[in-house]
């Protein structure tokens, strides 16, 4: 055994591989609750890569058949409800897992120098993830779902010139149809799962090329032992493997609980007007894109003007992949910073979720005043950040990690 | 540190408020009648079976629903299913459940084909239907006299006029529509209530028929999940105990 692993070793880097990433890669020792969210993302990809596989064995991607094939799945396949709705409840997983891995990153600077290139793979990740979350939502063929596509594609069409053409090209047809479902299934079955593939290698790549930050927001590799390795540093492999697998039973428990005891958690994971099959005659009464998707849809609709609310939605997105230029204080750890800054960081968290909320509501003048002053300080946040960060007063940071 | 830990919690504090409402509708909506399901209760959902294929399969279909499917999951040997619930002898045991009426008949008795109702359970919601179906009354200006206060000008008959006799639209105190029963059925109002109840419950196992093992496995999951959970803690502090804080 010994033998034959020397052979494949002499010949594939798989004990320096193991060294570099895992056994002598080292970690700041204090990460807290907040630093589970990266591993448990990377669960979640893997739980929705297996149970598509399976759902892709007996779905059928037709306007014709595809409503049937996922109650067949739902019904006739062995387990094939169990697998269906780790996949449904996996999506909204992925979410809740990345929206707090990003606040995260938000809290203890995790974007700024030298990492800032780890949170734009990160960004990537997300942008992408959000076009595999909607193509998949297509897929069940139900109400939701195709007036759901048949919104967002439209919203391509208020680009100025190219616009009509562009979301022409994207449905392949005057409407969402057969052609439109098929296509999506390609891109969410193969294209868009390989493009995320390789931009997690890059996060994680970059990560480790620099180094994880901490709640401190120390450099652990400024104070080094005889060896070379960080004094507050542990090694990934086996301290943090034994760590991330806790959080991951942890979380698995909560995953089971939806999938066994509340697969559609009261509409928002799975939608009511999606238990009837698509109807391209029929518009429901009120449309509106799932959780994930409602606080740029809020931020589309505060703005009257439609191309303008395009604009706003997706500038809300493009914001974040500028924070570690737009943040120009070089202390990291929300710790030692100013009450100013924690107060600011609070209210763009509380402005994300009010304007979820409101993105889920249907319109009345209030709630759309609401929008408006929500997007506003959603806005604020970036705008404050550039402006109060330059001179802003921090607490001393200390040199090596005590708590 | 204590401003983040307030400003998180008020966060979650307004997650908690926020859902509510939408949780609410998930299981009841205002102006809708609570249906109490008992989905662990299988006489009940055998009579609702009996019910459906009795009275709803007349002019509806449940197409993605299999009749030796309610046999296993409701205790029914397949020839007491035969003999129970299929009606005609072509329909085979493993056979979805078809309307008795072809769509043109109904078209032209209805003016709409009635829709299939496998999932209705799931896309209205249980006390919707069991609200529904105890809210006809007599209105001559409908084409078959009877219309509806949770479901306006609906097409379909009461169906269960002789179980539960005429209701007549009257306004209460506050001006507010209510119906109240004008010629008692067959069954008192409670006996009435309890049919709708078997027949909505069948309609929600039949919305989801993976409900009766998902629940019952999901203890088992959890269990060892559990279980799993504190091995991997214990593995955790063991590797853990040399690192300094």
């Amino acid at each position: 055994m010994n033998k034959l692993f020397q052979w494949f070793d002499a010949r594939l880097p798989i004990s320096s591989f193991w060294n570099a990433h895992l056994s002598g890669y080292y970690v700041p020792k204090n990460f807290n609750i907040w630093y589970f969210f990266g591993s448990l993302a990377l669960t979640v990809f893997v739980i929705q890569i297996v149970s598509g596989i399976w759902l892709t064995m007996n779905y059928k991607p037709s306007a014709a058949e595809a409503f049937a094939s996922v109650e067949y799945i739902m019904r006739d396949v062995e387990w094939g409800w169990l697998i269906r709705y780790m996949h449904s409840t996996g999506a909204s997983a992925f979410f809740i897992v990345i929206y707090l891995h990003m606040l995260r990153g938000l809290m203890y600077g995790s974007y700024k120098n030298p990492r800032e290139l780890i949170w734009i793979f990160g960004m990537l990740i997300y942008v992408v993830l959000m076009a595999e979350a909607f193509m998949g939502y297509l897929l069940p063929w139900g109400q939701m779902s195709y007036w759901g596509a048949q919104v967002i594609i439209s919203l391509f069409g208020a680009i100025p010139f190219i616009g009509p053409d562009l979301a022409l090209w994207i449905r392949g047809d005057y409407v969402v149809g057969d052609a439109t479902l098929n296509r999506f299934f390609a891109l969410h079955v193969i294209a868009l799962p390989l493009v995320l593939l390789f931009l997690i290698g890059g996060h994680i790549m970059a990560l480790h090329e620099v180094g994880s930050n901490n709640p401190e927001g120390i450099d652990i590799k400024k104070h080094k032992d005889a060896d070379g390795k960080p004094l507050d540093g542990v090694a990934f492999h086996p301290y943090y493997t034994v760590k991330d697998l806790v959080g991951v039973a942890v979380f698995l428990f909560f995953f089971a609980i939806v999938v066994f005891y509340m697969p559609e958690m009261g509409g928002y994971f799975l939608e009511k007007p999606n238990f009837i099959p698509a109807n391209p005659l029929q518009t429901p009464e009120h449309i509106a894109p799932v959780w994930y998707f409602t606080p740029f849809y809020a931020i589309l609709r505060a703005v009257p003007d439609k191309f303008l609310g395009v604009m706003a939605m997706g500038g809300a997105i493009f914001a974040l992949f500028l924070l570690p230029w737009l943040d120009r204080n070089p202390v990291r750890s929300i710790r030692y910073r100013s009450p100013l800054f924690k107060a600011l960081l609070a209210m763009f968290v509380i402005s994300f979720i009010v304007l979820g909320w409101l993105g889920m509501q249907p319109v009345t003048p209030l709630l759309t005043f609401m929008a408006q002053f929500f997007t506003i300080l959603y806005f604020g946040y970036f705008v404050a950040l550039w402006w109060m960060s330059k001179n802003e007063k921090t607490l001393p940071v200390p040199e090596r990690i005590t708590r | 540190m204590n401003a983040v830990k307030y400003a998180l919690g008020a966060c979650l504090a307004l997650l908690c408020v926020m859902a509510s409402p939408a949780q609410a509708s998930g299981g009841h909506v205002a102006g809708l009648v609570k249906a109490e399901i008992d989905l662990g209760d299988t006489a009940s959902l055998q009579r609702g079976a009996q019910i459906f294929v009795d009275r709803c399969l007349s002019c509806h279909s449940a197409n993605l629903m299999r009749y030796n499917r309610i046999g296993q999951d409701l205790g029914m040997s397949d020839a007491e299913v035969k003999e129970r619930l299929i009606r005609g002898a072509d329909v085979k045991i493993g056979s979805t459940m078809q309307s008795n009426m072809s769509a043109a008949l109904a078209n032209t008795a209805f003016g709409v084909v009635p829709p299939d109702l496998s999932l209705t359970a799931r896309s209205r919601g249980t006390d919707w239907l069991y609200s529904y179906l105890r809210a006809f009354y007599v209105d001559p200006a409908r084409p078959l006299g009877v219309n509806n206060l949770v479901f306006k000008d609906v097409g379909m008959p009461n169906v269960f006029w002789r179980e539960q006799g005429e209701q007549v639209l009257t306004k209460d105190a506050h001006g507010e529509a209510v119906l109240s029963l004008a010629k008692p059925g067959s069954m008192s109002p409670a006996e009435f209530d309890g049919m709708m109840g078997d027949l909505v419950g069948f309609m929600s196992y039949m919305a989801e028929p993976a409900v009766l093992q998902r629940k019952s496995l999901g203890l088992w999951v959890l269990g060892f999940l559990a279980v799993l959970f504190v091995l991997l803690l214990l593995l955790k502090q063991e590797y853990w105990r040399d690192i300094k804080k």
